[in-house]
C-alpha cells in the first residue's frame, strides 16, 4: 500500500504523460500479482466497491474530530476524502505492511452494514499519504491522469508487449486480470474473444506527406473520401450487438437504430453521420446525438443518423484482419445484400487514374462542407491496430485560415512551465458604438521553439491584466490560425467555434486593426 | 485579573508601559522585532530592538540605515525598557527568530511570533517559559496540519535526482529561513555537491554562513552566453523564490522538475494547482499538534491568537478550558503560501530580484 501511495502521489504531480506512462510501467514491473492488477484497475477507474459510497465516507469524518474542527479543516482542503485522511488519527500500528489485494478484499467484502467499521479499520492501519490513497481507491474517482490507453501502453512497456495485443484482449479481461498476467509472463496463451461482442484495436491513419506521394504509389492505393463523422466499430456477435467509439467506449445506447438494424454477424468499421444515405446532415446535425446516453424516438426522428461502412474485421467468426484490404473490400462488398439500407451503405471507391485527378478531387472537398479530404488505402494492408506507418494515409483539405489578434495568454505545463505557450485570440466585430475583439478560440501549437520563446517575450511586455493564471495582452499581435472547420456554437461568447484551430504564421508585420472580422468567420461556417 | 497592559492598536502589538510595539507593521519610536521577514520586520523605525542576528538580516534587506538606532539582545540577555523588562528566547522559526517576554508588575506575557517546534539545523530551538499570556500565531492551526519528519521530506529531492539525472531540481523556497534549512537538511542526508543559488538567495545565504551555520559549497546560477547553448544544471540542486518560476531566468536550466517546500504542500490539491511536481511539506511554523503541545506545555492563563486560522486554534483552547481570543493583527502575511506576489514583493523589497 505504501508503494501504491507513492505511485500516486508521483502520478498526480507528474504533468507529463511520458513521465507519468514511466511511473505506471516500472510500478508494474516490481509489484508482485495480484497487486498489480488491483493497483492498475483503481487507477483506471474498474474497480467498484458497491457497499461503499461517498455516504460513508462522511460517516467516517464525524469520527475524526469535533464537528466545527472539521468543518473549518473541510472549508480549507475543499475534498472530503482528503480532508478525512488528513485528520484521521495515526495509529501506533502501522508498521506491519499489508498487501493491496488485502485492503482491496477487505474492501469488495464490506455491506452496507459494515462498511464504515471496515474501513474505518483500514484506515488505522495505514500513514497519512496512504489514507488518501485508500480512500480514493474506495470511492472511484482517483484523478491521477491515467487512462485505460495509457495503462495498456504501460501494460506494453513493462512486459515488451505488442500494445495492440494487448487492446484486442482488454474487454474479455476483469480485474485483477489474471489471464492477462499469465499471458504476459508467459505462462499461458493469450485470452480469445470467442463469440462475445467485444471491441477490436482499430486502425488509424497517418497524415500523407505529400512528397512522398507518387504515381506509383497511386496504383496501389485504394482512394476514398475522408468523412466528417463519429469514427465507430460496429460488432454484431452471439451474446448481442455493440457500438464502439474510436476509443473503445461502448456508445450503443446513443445509437439504438444501428445496433438493432444490424442483421448479420461481423465485425465492421465505419463512419456514423447525420441524415441519411441519400440526404447527409452536417457535422452539427450529428452532434446532437454525440455524448448521449440514450436517443429518444423523437430524437431518432429528428436527428437521422446512418453508418457508412469503411472496412470488415470478421465476417461470421470469421477473423479477416490478416488479408490484404483488396479481399477484405470483396467480402464486405458480399455482404451489400444483407444490408438494411436505411441505415447502412459502403465507403464508395474514388476512380483515380491520375495524381492530377487526385489532387483535383482533394480541392472539391471544400465545397463538401461533410468531406474532410480523402483517405489512401493500401490495398495490400491487412487490418493493423494503430497509427502504423505506410498502410493508410489521410490526406485532408487545406485548412481555414484567418488573421486574428492575440487577446489572453497562459503558462503552459512541464517543459513549458515558463513559457507563455497557450493563446486566446479574437476576431473583430462591431458593437455599435465601435469595434471591439471578441475570443474565438485557443491555440498552443504550431510554433517552433524559437518562435515560442519570442511570444514569451511578447506576452510578457505587453501584460496589461491578470486574472489568476490568465494573463490579458494588449491587442499587438496578429497570429494567422488554421483550423481545419468552424462551426456554430451557442456556448460561445461569439457564437463559433473552430475545430483543431492551431498556429499557422506569428504576422509580427500585420496591424492588428487588418485582422479578421466575426462576419469573415461566419462565412466560413459549415 | 486580566492582563490589560498590552492590546493592539492600528500599528499592531502595543506595549504602553514600555512605549513600544512588537513587529507594528508601520514605523514607530520603538520596535520590538521577534524575527527578520518582511511582513515582521519594516523599514522605518526609530529604535529597534532585536536579537543581533534579526538586526543584521534588517540590515540586509533594507541597508544599515533602517532605523535611527538599534539595539541588540541576545537570548537569555535582559533589558528594562521603561518599567518593563524585555527578555529574548528563541523560536526555531528562523536565524535569529525570538520569543519577546515581557515582565511587568508581576505578570508576564510572551509574544511568540513565528515559531516551530521540529528540528532546524539553521537555528536556536523553540524554549518553553511560563507566563500568563501567551500571543501565538496560527499559520497552520487546523488539525489536518500534521508536518511529517523533515529529513524524510528531504530524502524525496535525493531519490528524484536518481530518477531524473537529467533534469535540474528547481527547488521554491523562502528566501530566509527556508532554503537555508533546505540547504542544511540536505548537507544532513550526505548531499555534498555544491548548490546552486537564484540571485534572491545568495546574500542572505552568506549572511546564514557568516553566522557560522555550514551551508557546504553554494554557486550562483551561471548564466547562459547566448540562447542557442544548451540548458544547464542538469541533475543539479538549484533554489530559487517561487516567483522566478515563472520568468525569463528558468528557461536556461535543463527541463527543471519543480520542487516546492512548504507547509501548504500537505493539501494534495493546492500543491497541484500551483504545478508543483515534488511538494515538500517542509514548514518553519508550528504544525497543529505543536500549536497544541506549546500552549498546553506553557499552561498560560490565555491565549492570544494574532493571524493564520485562528477559528480553530480558538475553538481548540476552550476545549481545553483555556481562555483563548483573536488578535486580528492586519498586516502579517502567511508566509510559505506561495503567492507569487508575495514573494515577489518580498524579493524586491528587499532588493534581492534583479
Amino acid at each position: 500500500m505504501r508503494r501504491y501511495a507513492q505511485l500516486l502521489d508521483a502520478l498526480m504531480f507528474s504533468p507529463r504523460r511520458n513521465v507519468k506512462l514511466a511511473h505506471v510501467a516500472d510500478w508494474l514491473k516490481t509489484t508482485p500479482h495480484p497487486d498489480r492488477g488491483w493497483g492498475l484497475a483503481g487507477l483506471i477507474g474498474e474497480l467498484s466497491f458497491p457497499a461503499v459510497k461517498a455516504g460513508v465516507i462522511r460517516k467516517l469524518a464525524s469520527q475524526t474530530t469535533d464537528p466545527t474542527l472539521f468543518e473549518l479543516s473541510y472549508d480549507f482542503v475543499g475534498d472530503l476524502a482528503e480532508t478525512v485522511a488528513l485528520l484521521w488519527p495515526d495509529s501506533d500500528d502501522i508498521s506491519t505492511e499489508l498487501q493491496l489485494t488485502h485492503y482491496i478484499q477487505m474492501l469488495q467484502a464490506a455491506n452496507r452494514k459494515d462498511a464504515e467499521e471496515v474501513l474505518a479499520g483500514l484506515l488505522n492501519q495505514l500513514a497519512p499519504s496512504q489514507r488518501w490513497a485508500l480512500l480514493k481507491m474506495a470511492t472511484g474517482g482517483m484523478r491521477v491522469g491515467v487512462s485505460a490507453r495509457m495503462a495498456r501502453l504501460a501494460l506494453a512497456e513493462a512486459y515488451a508487449a505488442d500494445v495492440a495485443e494487448i487492446e484486442e484482449i482488454w474487454p474479455l479481461l476483469t480485474p485483477p486480470y489474471d489471464e492477462l498476467f499469465d499471458w504476459l509472463d508467459g505462462r499461458a496463451e493469450r485470452p480469445q474473444a470467442g463469440g462475445r461482442a467485444v471491441f477490436r484495436p482499430m486502425m488509424l491513419a497517418h497524415p500523407l506527406d505529400e512528397d512522398e506521394l507518387t504515381q506509383h504509389m497511386l496504383q496501389d492505393y485504394q482512394v476514398e473520401w475522408k468523412w466528417d463523422g463519429a469514427r465507430i466499430q460496429l460488432v454484431s456477435a452471439e451474446d448481442g450487438v455493440k457500438l464502439f467509439s474510436r476509443s473503445g467506449d461502448d456508445i450503443s445506447g446513443a445509437f439504438p437504430e444501428l445496433v438493432s438494424n444490424m442483421s448479420w454477424k461481423g465485425v465492421v468499421d465505419g463512419e456514423i453521420l447525420a441524415g441519411t444515405p441519400q440526404d447527409i446532415g452536417s457535422f452539427n446535425a450529428l452532434q446532437q446525438r454525440l455524448n448521449r446516453k440514450t436517443a429518444s424516438s423523437k430524437l431518432r426522428a429528428s436527428h437521422p443518423v446512418f453508418l457508412r461502412l469503411y472496412d470488415i474485421l470478421f465476417c461470421d467468426d470469421v477473423d479477416v484482419r490478416d488479408l490484404p484490404l483488396s479481399e477484405r473490400r470483396q467480402v464486405l462488398e458480399e455482404q451489400r445484400p444483407y444490408i438494411d439500407h436505411e441505415f447502412f451503405d459502403i465507403s464508395e471507391q474514388l476512380d483515380c487514374q491520375s495524381l492530377g485527378q487526385l489532387e483535383a478531387l482533394r480541392q472539391t472537398c471544400r465545397n463538401q462542407g461533410l468531406i474532410e479530404g480523402l483517405m489512401l488505402k493500401n490495398k495490400a494492408s491487412s487490418y493493423l491496430a494503430g497509427r502504423q506507418k505506410g498502410h493508410w494515409f489521410k490526406w485532408k483539405r487545406d485548412p481555414l485560415t484567418a488573421d486574428l489578434v492575440v487577446m489572453y495568454a497562459q503558462r503552459g505545463h512541464g517543459k513549458r512551465s515558463s513559457f507563455y505557450s497557450d493563446f486566446t485570440f479574437g476576431a473583430w466585430r462591431n458593437t455599435g458604438t465601435g469595434d471591439e475583439l471578441v475570443p474565438v478560440g485557443k491555440a498552443y501549437s504550431g510554433f517552433t521553439d524559437a518562435e515560442l520563446r519570442r511570444l514569451d517575450k511578447f506576452v510578457r511586455e505587453h501584460i496589461t491584466a491578470r486574472f489568476g493564471p490568465v494573463r490579458e495582452v494588449e491587442a499587438k499581435l496578429v497570429i494567422e490560425v488554421a483550423f481545419d472547420s468552424i462551426h456554430q456554437s451557442p456556448r460561445h461568447k461569439s457564437g463559433v467555434a473552430m475545430r483543431f484551430p492551431r498556429f499557422s504564421a506569428i504576422r509580427w508585420d500585420k496591424p492588428v486593426d487588418e485582422a479578421d472580422r466575426l462576419e469573415t468567420l461566419l462565412s466560413l461556417v459549415s | 485579573m486580566t492582563l490589560n497592559w498590552v492590546r493592539t492598536d492600528e500599528n499592531g502589538i502595543i506595549c504602553p508601559a514600555a512605549r513600544a510595539w512588537i513587529d507594528p507593521v508601520r514605523p514607530v519610536s520603538l520596535a520590538l522585532i521577534t524575527h527578520g521577514h518582511a511582513d515582521h520586520a519594516r523599514y522605518g523605525h526609530e529604535h529597534v530592538i532585536a536579537t543581533p542576528q534579526t538586526l543584521d538580516i534588517m540590515a540586509q534587506r533594507y541597508g544599515e540605515k533602517f532605523a535611527r538606532s538599534t539595539t541588540a539582545l541576545d537570548y537569555g540577555q535582559q533589558m528594562q525598557v521603561g518599567d518593563v523588562t524585555v527578555t529574548m528566547a528563541p523560536a526555531g522559526h528562523v536565524l535569529g527568530s525570538a520569543q519577546i517576554i515581557l515582565d511587568y508588575q508581576g505578570q508576564r506575557l510572551i509574544a511568540a511570533g513565528d515559531y516551530k517546534r521540529k528540528a532546524d539545523p539553521t537555528c536556536a530551538p523553540f524554549e518553553v517559559h511560563p507566563c500568563d499570556v501567551f500571543i501565538t500565531e496560527a499559520t497552520f492551526g487546523l488539525p489536518v496540519f500534521s508536518h511529517p519528519d523533515p529529513q524524510t521530506e528531504i530524502t524525496k529531492i535525493l531519490e528524484a535526482r536518481e530518477q531524473f539525472p537529467n533534469r535540474c531540481l528547481l527547488i521554491g523556497a523562502y528566501a530566509l529561513g527556508k532554503a537555508q534549512r533546505v540547504i542544511a537538511l540536505l548537507r544532513e542526508a550526505g548531499y555534498d555537491r555544491p548548490v546552486y543559488l537564484h540571485g534572491a538567495m545568495q546574500k542572505l545565504c552568506a549572511l546564514y554562513q557568516k553566522w557560522g551555520i555550514d551551508l557546504g559549497e553554494l554557486r550562483p546560477v551561471p548564466a547562459r552566453a547566448s540562447k542557442s547553448e544548451p540548458a544547464v544544471l542538469a541533475g543539479e540542486v538549484v533554489l530559487a523564490p517561487p516567483s522566478a518560476f515563472g520568468t525569463v531566468w528558468a528557461h536556461k536550466l535543463a527541463d527543471p522538475l519543480i520542487i516546492f517546500a512548504s507547509g501548504w504542500m500537505q493539501v494534495k490539491q493546492r500543491a497541484k494547482q500551483r504545478g508543483v511536481e515534488l511538494p515538500l511539506i517542509l514548514s518553519d511554523h508550528a504544525d497543529w499538534d505543536d500549536l497544541l503541545k506549546t500552549i498546553e506545555e506553557i499552561a498560560p492563563r490565555e491565549v492570544w491568537v494574532t493571524h493564520g486560522r485562528e477559528d480553530a486554534l480558538i475553538h481548540a483552547c476552550a476545549m481545553r478550558q483555556i481562555t483563548a481570543r483573536a488578535l486580528s493583527v492586519i498586516g502579517y502575511d502567511e508566509d510559505g503560501e506561495i503567492s507569487d506576489t508575495h514573494l515577489q514583493a518580498d524579493a524586491s523589497s528587499a532588493g534581492l530580484i534583479s
